[in-house]
């Protein structure tokens, strides 16, 4: 298998560049294609960087641009894959180094849509929540941060400071359904921005991408439909007047 | 270079005088050394209360190994039969742990859960729910009632098969309420101790630049986690290192019960990855090569909801003697299809996704190849209930100064020789929570820093320098793989004097040639070699502490299993192990005190 990475090592490289490994895969431990990075890092090369931890995808280090698509590392069998492949650091983000990107804007915009249960009420024991009620957090509550989606998104490239990008808003769905917040409407309030949510086109690269399988543009279309509907909720008077 | 002089706080030089390294320093009332649920239920009862307290995480906190956990968290709240007592809860840890957990410990720890687990929902955490509205409640390995004489009950409060994923978000996400601040991607090296041995802060790296800092606090806690990394095969995060474990040995501080190793029976055959006792807890089942549901004959009350130490020993006992499955003959069958789609796919979603992910098998319609994999670490850094390290001086307990331990890298003992299923992600929080507390009550009395001097600085930086310096010897990954495969080798599920002490004789070797070993990255900006390497520094501390633990205990106890010594042995060996960097060996009594019920009296385990 014939491995190109994409190399840059802030210390002393003036520009990114390309290198390959050639490796043979019997020699892998394990059937993915971080089992490969992990045996580059510990046979051929240990100066190459790239983040990892469960190996298992659910902690979602190990998100990476594989030919062109991103996806974690951890969950895609490298027998799936080509004979030639090669791996560059998610897109749209500023590079660190090697496959590892700066993630602090997609971590800001994350903590904008305030990512915890905002209630007033405080009951003996637990909130009480109907399976129904909770499974409209299902597709909601699972995702893991990795930036995949948000780094394919292409009007998160063009406004990272702007937009809330899809992993944020998949955040922000997930509160705004979740039957125990009692701050839906200033969550709305928020997102109702021409660039915050609205600068979503649904290209749905992010869907197409998820690791996960979950849909953040079906979320964010949540999103809009709650919008719309706490909407038509306050100009209602109106209307009858008309 | 192991001379370090230093003009004023912040230059370092070498003895030739070239400057090798600078300090930084940064104050603090708290650090919290790890991200996971112990530390961050810790750190947010401290941000909360308004002290200046950082996490230090080497991942970003929502990438630590809480994350990976599946089956669920236990409570006694009763929510399907109506009725449930902590107690029975203590009983059945107790037990669980073969009667080396400590049983002031775990009544704490049972006695407080159900209050952890309704906090956690409050806090947002989207737990399963009932018919009622209420959590929902699984049933899980080795739980009974009424004292162990009924078998059957739902204690483990779950968010599907994702419950460690959808705590450590929640506490994540709380910490971001409460504006923690996260030193993210930031390793800590090594503890720095004032002159009277008070721990005063750790030397850390940022990653991102490879700055060297001295983080100055006035208390310290360790939330690291576990260290399963140093078995070949283990359904442990890369991450697993036991970094505080090393800190504590290196800083002469003892560690306790090493040798207590969670074996857990449901590992993905040859991936290790796990899954969920859950699927045992839903109404799967464990099949030989004929087909057999064997834990029915071993454990006809419990079976194959035994403890996991038994479990694992019946898929061995099973696999050794010839009734293993497949061309090798080497895993058992893990059978979940009878339970239908409907109940596969909303309650085992995650473990369904990693075993067509892992294993190319559809749970759907086909069982799911498994082997005993190393998972849980009952060992660590031995604490009190309020999460103080304790050192042993004279046979006696003494309260480390400054510095806390909590989850899977403490021993605090609430595992003793095994752990309970779904009594993990319980520990964190409550001894995560408990180390917050006290320390709040330490710092509202005005609990001051002590100064430090410069040798101690320098001694902590020590280990940093020898990996920049070495340009010639072994490779840390050749290190590390032989080091790998030798606790897998020798340390397993059975062990004897022979193997064990052929792979003593192999970890001091190792250990003599890390002095030499080498990195051949001495970049600065994110060097993960370097990381790896530093990891690797306690990699060997936490295996060399297993194998003085494991030879040294003469009996079959829990997850030791002696083919040698094959029962247990209270008569010598109620006693907790705790070891020391320098190879000694000490017994420490186990607490059989608890405060609001009658001690649990020594007896076999029911099967």
């Amino acid at each position: 298998m014939q491995v190109t990475i994409y190399r840059y090592n802030p210390d002393f490289d003036q520009k990114p560049t390309y290198k390959m490994y050639d490796v043979d895969t019997s020699k892998v431990h394990g059937i993915m294609l971080l089992d490969v990075l992990e045996y580059i890092k510990a046979n051929l090369d240990d100066s190459l960087a790239f983040r990892r931890s469960c190996g298992g995808g659910v902690c979602g280090s190990d998100g990476i641009n594989i030919n062109g698509k991103n996806s974690l590392a951890c969950i895609t069998p490298f027998k799936e894959l080509p004979e030639k492949v090669t791996l560059r650091p998610l897109p749209g983000m500023p590079i660190i180094r090697d496959l590892i990107v700066n993630l602090d804007q997609f971590y800001t915009q994350y903590n904008s849509v305030k990512p915890y249960l905002q209630t007033h009420s405080n009951p003996e024991k637990e909130h009480i929540q109907s399976i129904e009620q909770r499974d409209k957090l299902d597709g909601l509550y699972e995702c893991i941060l990795c930036a995949c989606c948000s780094s394919s998104c292409p009007s998160f490239w063009w406004n990272p400071d702007k937009f809330v990008g899809p992993a944020g808003l998949l955040a922000a769905a997930r509160f705004i359904l979740d039957s125990r917040d009692e701050e839906k409407e200033s969550r709305l309030k928020d997102l109702d921005d021409l660039y915050r949510l609205y600068r979503c086109r649904s290209i749905m690269n992010c869907t197409t991408v998820c690791p996960k399988g979950l849909n953040p543009n079906a979320a964010i279309s949540k999103i809009r439909d709650e919008m719309i509907k706490s909407k038509t909720t306050c100009t209602e008077p109106h209307h009858e007047h008309d | 270079m192991g001379l370090w002089l230093c003009t004023g706080r912040f230059g370092y030089y070498s003895g030739m005088g070239n400057i090798v390294s600078i300090l930084r320093e940064k104050q603090f009332d708290a650090i919290i050394v790890g991200g996971g649920g112990a530390g961050l239920r810790a750190s947010l009862e401290l941000s909360s209360s308004g002290y200046h307290v950082a996490v230090v995480s080497k991942v970003f906190p929502t990438r630590s190994h809480t994350v990976a956990a599946q089956g669920g968290i236990n409570a006694a709240l009763g929510n399907v039969e109506g009725e449930d007592d902590w107690r029975w809860h203590m009983y059945d840890t107790t037990l669980g742990s073969d009667f080396l957990g400590d049983q002031d410990a775990i009544e704490y720890m049972c006695k407080h859960a159900p209050d952890t687990v309704l906090e956690l929902e409050k806090m947002g955490m989207p737990f399963s729910r009932d018919e009622n509205g209420k959590i929902y409640q699984r049933a899980f390995g080795g739980q009974t009632r009424h004292y162990g004489k009924e078998f059957s009950v739902h204690r483990t409060c779950a968010a599907s098969d994702r419950t460690g994923h959808a705590m450590l978000h929640t506490l994540y996400q709380q910490n971001i309420r409460a504006k923690t601040q996260f030193l993210t991607e930031w390793y800590a090296i090594d503890l720095v101790k004032s002159e009277s041995g008070k721990v005063c802060g750790v030397i850390a790296i940022e990653m991102k630049t490879g700055d060297l800092y001295f983080l100055n606090a006035k208390v310290t806690v360790l939330a690291t986690g576990g260290a399963g990394k140093i078995f070949k095969s283990t359904t442990n995060a890369y991450t697993c290192t036991g970094d505080g474990l090393g800190m504590v040995y290196r800083a002469g501080l003892p560690l306790q019960d090493m040798e207590m190793w969670q074996f857990h029976p449901t590992g993905i055959a040859n991936v290790g990855v796990l899954i969920s006792e859950g699927a045992r807890g839903e109404g799967g089942y464990l099949t030989n090569s004929e087909g057999e549901r064997f834990m029915q004959r071993y454990a006809p009350q419990y079976k194959d909801l035994a403890c996991r130490d038994v479990v694992s020993r019946c898929s061995a006992i099973e696999i050794r003697e010839g009734r293993g499955c497949g061309p090798n003959k080497d895993y058992v069958l893990l059978n979940i299809s009878h339970l239908g789609e409907e109940i596969i796919l909303k309650r085992l979603p995650g473990i369904t996704d990693l075993a067509r992910t892992f294993a190319g098998v559809d749970p759907l319609k086909e069982p799911i190849p498994v082997v005993p994999t190393c998972h849980y670490m009952m060992g660590g850094i031995p604490t009190n209930p309020q999460a103080q390290v304790i050192d042993v001086q004279k046979g006696k307990d003494q309260v480390v100064p400054g510095l806390y331990a909590a989850g899977e890298c403490a021993s605090v003992s609430v595992h003793g020789a095994n752990r309970l299923g779904a009594n993990s992600l319980l520990d964190i929080v409550v001894f995560g929570r408990a180390a917050g507390k006290h320390i709040k009550g330490l710092l509202d009395n005005g609990y001051e820093q002590e100064t430090v001097d410069q040798g101690a600085l320098n001694r902590s930086m020590s280990r940093y320098q020898r990996w920049m310096d070495n340009k010639a010897g072994p490779s840390y990954s050749e290190l590390r793989l032989r080091l790998q495969n030798l606790m897998q080798k020798d340390f397993g599920v059975f062990r004897t004097k022979e193997a064990m002490q052929e792979g003593l004789d192999g970890l001091i070797a190792i250990r003599h040639e890390m002095q030499n070993a080498t990195i051949s990255d001495h970049s600065k900006a994110f060097n993960t070699a370097l990381i790896e390497a530093l990891e690797l520094d306690n990699m060997i501390e936490v295996a060399y502490a297993t194998a003085l633990g494991a030879l040294h205990r003469e009996e079959s106890r829990g997850a030791h299993s002696r083919i040698d010594f094959p029962n247990r042995d209270d008569k010598h060996w109620h006693a907790h192990l705790i070891t020391y960097t320098d190879g000694r060996v000490a017994k420490r009594a186990v607490n059989m005190k608890p405060h609001e019920m009658d001690p649990i009296k020594l007896k076999e385990r029911d099967k």
